[in-house]
């Protein structure tokens, strides 16, 4: 009989289940990573239409995706066009932490039968709890605001989450980048307050005012080194 | 377990007389955060019986080769395991519903209904009952939050399973969804309400 207090039989059953619990995860990750890929992949290209209003659902979104979104193309802070980066594996979250003029600045563009060509650009910041992220569409100007879309992962429901609600998203419709030539991304402000500067604003939200200025912060930090892109759509 | 008891009590029990939620007051936590829609409850319950019922049968298959002096670790990479399992398999075919419930799948290795029934029951039964057992109080549990999630949403945004029932009529008619329903101190109400009501049915269940 072994004598199963014994710190060998302990540390041989621990060394052996770890073995073999490893191993059953492992098989589990690999056998299902293409199918969880592919949801990842269709929740991103929804979110993307999402920002053109465009509502999709999960069985005609890969279809829908690649009927309008045209092209893709990476630039970076100059305005220049990044050859052989693909667009749509850009992780944004990481780019927005390096400094402008390193980041890779994928642009989504979007042809809409009644409402012409869009520029889609994606946004990652920081709300209260975790990470937010989001879309926002310009016209082909490149200046006045089609749409947007925010996510969220963990903010505080009624009050922060609210930032995916129309009521929040539907105020950057028509909202202006550039004023009088310069470039002021929109900003987020306590309902009832004006921006410092000259620039468009949308209220905040009542009681989750630490996601809006999140929002605020994550336009800003993710807008500006797409300036000289934008520019040159403007000129165009 | 000394005293015999059979596996239909094993198995019945925990839905009512010895109910996980509202008797043993375990796995409140998970109740509060998940029970704001129907639809992530049913899938939170379903993937705690599944948790709940393997890892007790794996438990009380090897319950007699354990270590006493690292059985807790034992149960709880077991339990640890199935989760993961379970993630990635919601992650692959309920992307939607993974995402809304997001990190409580993994908490569910937190939940103190899972360490409760390996500790007392599985680590001391065979498998079989053990599996009874396991799904017993996971449907136990399951119920519970089914109930608060089917009075919060209603109240709280006026569907269920994400069809409106209220008619748009009662919303003309100044009728207002209640927000407060949608916060978690809700959840506790709701809970605290079904306590109340099972124990006026229950006497026996009444502190003296």
């Amino acid at each position: 009989m072994i004598n199963k207090q014994s710190n060998a039989y302990t540390i041989i059953y621990i060394t052996v289940m770890v073995i073999i619990v490893g191993a059953a995860l492992a098989f589990t990750a690999m056998s299902l990573k293409d199918k969880q890929t592919e949801n990842a992949d269709a929740d991103k290209m929804r979110q993307i239409l999402q920002s053109v209003h465009l509502t999709t659902e999960r069985s005609t979104v890969v279809e829908d995706y690649k009927k309008y979104i045209t092209s893709t193309c990476v630039v970076n802070s100059l305005g220049e066009t990044v050859e052989g980066a693909d667009a749509f594996a850009i992780n944004v979250a990481v780019e927005a932490k390096k400094p402008a003029g390193e980041r890779m600045l994928p642009v989504y563009i979007c042809t809409l039968p009644d409402a012409g060509t869009k520029y889609i650009i994606p946004l990652a910041g920081m709300g209260l709890w975790g990470p937010i992220w989001g879309y926002v569409s310009l016209d082909s100007d490149g200046t006045t605001v089609y749409g947007a879309f925010f996510d969220h992962q963990g903010e505080t429901p009624g009050l922060g989450a609210e930032i995916t609600k129309p009521a929040f998203t539907d105020q950057f419709n028509g909202k202006q980048m550039f004023k009088n030539g310069m470039f002021l991304p929109i900003t987020v402000v306590k309902k009832g307050q004006l921006p410092q500067g000259d620039m468009d604003y949308v209220d905040g939200i009542s009681g989750g005012t630490i996601t809006s200025k999140g929002v605020g912060a994550m336009l800003d930090e993710c807008l500006l080194p797409y300036k000289a892109y934008l520019e040159s759509l403007s000129k165009q | 377990m000394a005293d015999k008891v059979s596996n239909r009590d094993i198995f019945f029990n925990p839905f009512s007389k010895d109910n996980p939620v509202i008797v043993q007051v375990l796995g409140i936590c998970s109740c509060l955060a998940v029970t704001a829609k129907l639809e992530p409850a049913l899938v939170m319950g379903i993937s705690v019986i599944a948790v709940l019922a393997f890892s007790n049968v794996i438990i009380s298959l090897i319950r007699n080769t354990i270590p006493t002096n690292i059985r807790i670790i034992v149960q709880l990479v077991v339990v640890a395991a199935l989760v993961i399992i379970v993630n990635q398999l919601l992650l692959a075919y309920a992307y939607d519903v993974s995402k809304q419930l997001s990190v409580f799948i993994g908490l569910i290795i937190t939940n103190c209904i899972l360490m409760g029934r390996l500790e007392a029951f599985a680590m001391g039964n065979k498998p079989w009952p053990a599996f009874l057992d396991g799904v017993g109080n996971g449907i136990g549990y399951t119920v519970i939050l089914v109930i608060v999630g089917f009075f919060r949403e209603l109240l709280g945004s006026g569907s269920l399973l994400g069809y409106k029932v209220i008619p748009q009529s009662w919303y003309d008619a100044g009728y207002a969804d209640n927000g407060l329903m949608i916060l978690p101190p809700m959840a506790l109400l709701v809970v605290a309400c079904i306590i109340w009501v099972h124990r006026s049915y229950n006497k026996e269940l009444q502190e003296k």
